[in-house]
């Protein structure tokens, strides 16, 4: 094992000006604030230069420093403006950088952009030409792998069509098509995958996977957490242009990624501490979401863990028509199911008592979809009164599902639809 | 493909080293590039590669028409209409690659953003194209030759050398109008300005013989006068004499700006990814 990829204290930094919107300058305001500096000059000849204010200098990339081995295949996370496509541009010698070193051994083909190069009036099949030709492949290269890349596209009736008739879904196909064909040592892939349709998107994770498995080194970017988990044998996360974290355990990478990332959802926890909501009845005195140790968890919850819902209670005067249970609710306020402590066959309820009872109900795995819940308690005497009515703010707590939808490697991605549950399939 | 390849490094400064390698390892993206322009260019339309004929064509009968017949000047005993031809042919060679080069890098700005390669590719597929075009109306002088049965004499031997002097200007004001344009966006209003009056200030509808002669050093300031006389010296033959100082000055001057531009070129090559 070898170090492909060595960078040492990369760093990238780009002068923003504040007023103007356009990145490139016209000669008008060259020559304007070059009179006017002369101008002040002449006035004032011994005073110091003024520093242009409108301008302000941001480190994209701040020392950052890694090691890629032959064959690794490393994700890139990180929130948007983190520096990872600044990284990607660096790597793939887009862009320079400021200073800091990288070495890389070996023939790099970087994907930043499906369709670089397409031009809209030509045929599919000069388009594969000319856009292999972009992507660095040589004539005799791409005339070998024509038919391979005609068939991964699914294009074949179309190849004489010029690709500005195409839909776009077969313009995607065909782009990722000729990329996917490169046989580079280093393959650095950007959030390619961010298009196209569902089977699109698993033809494409499965062709990444292929390489990966052909020992060629993978760079990924992606904001899909179950892609990278996938795909991936190690992972960087970049925060402010610095390497937050990295390390081999992938999971352990994104864990702390989304940890840091989640500020808007309820707490997990709630504790009863002012005494409100106090009745004879129910008095709830804790709620969390624990893992099966009994710990609160604070973090995002993988969709295989098992996870358990802790009620803790007060109760003075025990009423044998007390149901209490939970409504869960997802982020966009739809009610996914209640449950109440009295829902099974009457001996297996839960037998109280006066004083402190403490109840845990396990929820059910591989159900949820990815996403953010909330779980409130609910009660009330059966037939009698609601004590806490749904929807009126009792204790309430929330927790997100991320990650861990299945084992399958054909579902990657959250998909559609409020729930995910993966069921059982069996020949009858 | 072997393993064993040499380390790339990346760093502030560097990136000069494998520069002229890679140059020629994208020698086909180049030829990838010019093909897809000319290519495009015809797709679509009714009479195609026609075009190519048709422009020069007109242009030299308007030419002629003004010049000769209304105007009245001298054409120093060669027809009129091949004297002009011999002429507009480097001259839209250069204005055309001129103006192609110059834009090539905006109007490609998708390209350079997204993948590495040199960027030297661009203008110079940009001049190819005009190139093409340069031979397609090259069968016009042919044309013109044998319809009014002009026989060239050995000189025309030499226009390879003015073709590439032609080529050289060309390339020289495109790199360095390209580099500019990425940075200032007034370029892109310049160019077609310094080639409209380019077409006035070049002896393209008269010969320079009609410049008086203690003006013709100071007229070859004009680095096509060099162009456009070379060309008529060697097409029209013993008809013609070249102004040896005057074509030195331009061919200098051609050289100053095809080697300056290819420094700005690759000293601002880095930043056009940021600024673009």
């Amino acid at each position: 094992m070898s170090s492909v990829i060595t960078v040492e204290n990369l760093s990238k930094k780009y002068i923003i000006g504040h007023q103007k919107r356009e990145r490139y300058t016209t000669l008008r305001d060259v020559l304007a604030n070059g009179t006017k500096r002369l101008a002040v000059k002449m006035r004032h000849p011994f005073a110091a230069p003024q520093n242009d204010s409108t301008h302000e200098e941001f480190w994209a990339l701040k020392d950052v420093n890694f090691d890629i081995q032959q064959g690794d295949r490393v994700g890139i996370i990180g929130r948007n403006g983190a520096g990872k496509s600044t990284l990607l541009k660096i790597l793939s010698r887009i862009t320079e950088p400021t200073s800091g070193k990288v070495s890389i051994k070996g023939r790099v083909a970087s994907l930043l952009e499906v369709g670089t190069g397409f031009h809209p009036e030509l045929s599919g099949r000069e388009n594969i030409f000319l856009n292999g030709a972009i992507l660095g492949m040589s004539k005799a290269e791409i005339k070998k792998k024509f038919d391979e890349i005609v068939a991964f596209a699914e294009v074949e009736k179309f190849l004489d069509t010029p690709v500005k008739r195409y839909s776009s879904g077969m313009y995607v196909r065909l782009a990722f098509a000729v990329a996917a064909h490169l046989e580079p040592e280093i393959l650095i892939v950007d959030e390619v995958l961010a298009v196209g349709d569902a089977q699109f998107q698993k033809k494409c994770m499965g062709k990444m996977e292929e390489v990966g498995k052909e020992g060629r080194t993978v760079i990924f970017v992606s904001h899909n957490m179950n892609a990278i988990e996938q795909l991936c044998t190690s992972a960087i996360c970049l925060d402010k242009g610095q390497v937050k974290t990295k390390d081999t355990g992938v999971r352990k990478v994104i864990t702390t990624y989304l940890q840091e990332n989640d500020g808007q959802r309820h707490k997990s926890e709630w504790v009863n501490a002012e005494n409100s909501l106090s009745n004879p009845w129910f008095n709830p005195k804790h709620l969390a979401i624990i893992d099966s140790a009994g710990n609160a968890i604070d973090s995002p919850i993988r969709n295989d863990a098992d996870i358990y819902v802790y009620i803790e209670a007060e109760i003075s005067e025990l009423d044998p028509s007390l149901t209490f249970g939970f409504v869960l609710v997802n982020e966009d306020g739809v009610q996914l199911y209640r449950s109440y402590q009295t829902d099974s066959a009457q001996d297996s309820w839960p037998i109280l008592k006066n004083g402190n009872n403490k109840l845990k109900c396990k929820l059910p795995k591989h159900t949820l979809n990815e996403g953010n819940y909330s779980l409130e308690i609910i009660g009330g005497l059966y037939q009698k009164q609601w004590i806490f009515e749904p929807g009126t703010g009792s204790a309430r707590v929330g927790f997100s599902i991320q990650g861990g939808l299945s084992e399958s490697p054909y579902w990657h991605a959250k998909r559609p639809g409020i729930l995910a549950p993966v069921l059982d399939w069996q020949l009858t | 493909m072997s393993t064993n390849q040499a380390t790339l490094v990346i760093e502030a400064g560097r990136t000069e080293r494998h520069y002229w390698r890679d140059l020629w390892r994208y020698r086909e993206l180049f030829f990838f590039l010019a093909w897809r322009d000319i290519l495009v260019r015809y797709k679509q339309t009714v009479i195609g590669i026609v075009w190519a004929l048709g422009r020069p064509l007109l242009t030299m009968l308007v030419f002629t028409l003004v010049f000769s017949k209304l105007a009245k000047l001298p054409s120093g005993g060669v027809p009129y209409p091949i004297l002009v031809f011999a002429a507009l042919l480097p001259w839209q060679f250069f204005s055309s690659a001129f103006s192609g080069a110059g834009d090539s890098l905006v109007s490609n700005a998708g390209m350079i953003s997204k993948v590495y390669f040199p960027r030297l590719v661009i203008p110079a597929s940009a001049v190819i194209v005009s190139f093409v075009d340069f031979l397609i109306s090259g069968i016009i002088l042919l044309g013109l030759m044998i319809w009014y049965g002009f026989a060239p004499s050995l000189r025309l031997l030499t226009l390879p050398l003015f073709t590439f002097v032609a080529f050289a200007a060309a390339m020289g004001t495109g790199l360095w109008f390209a580099a500019l344009n990425v940075k200032y966006r007034d370029f892109r209003i310049i160019v077609p300005f310094v080639v409209q009056f380019g077409l006035y200030i070049s002896p393209v509808g008269f010969s320079s013989t009609i410049v008086p002669e203690q003006w013709r050093l100071l007229y070859s300031l004009n680095p096509m006068v060099g162009v456009i006389d070379g060309f008529r010296w060697a097409i029209l033959g013993s008809n013609t004499r070249l102004y040896w100082p005057g074509f030195l000055l331009s061919f200098t001057l051609v050289l100053v700006i095809l080697v300056t531009g290819i420094i700005y070129f690759r000293k601002t090559e880095k930043t056009f990814a940021d600024v673009i």
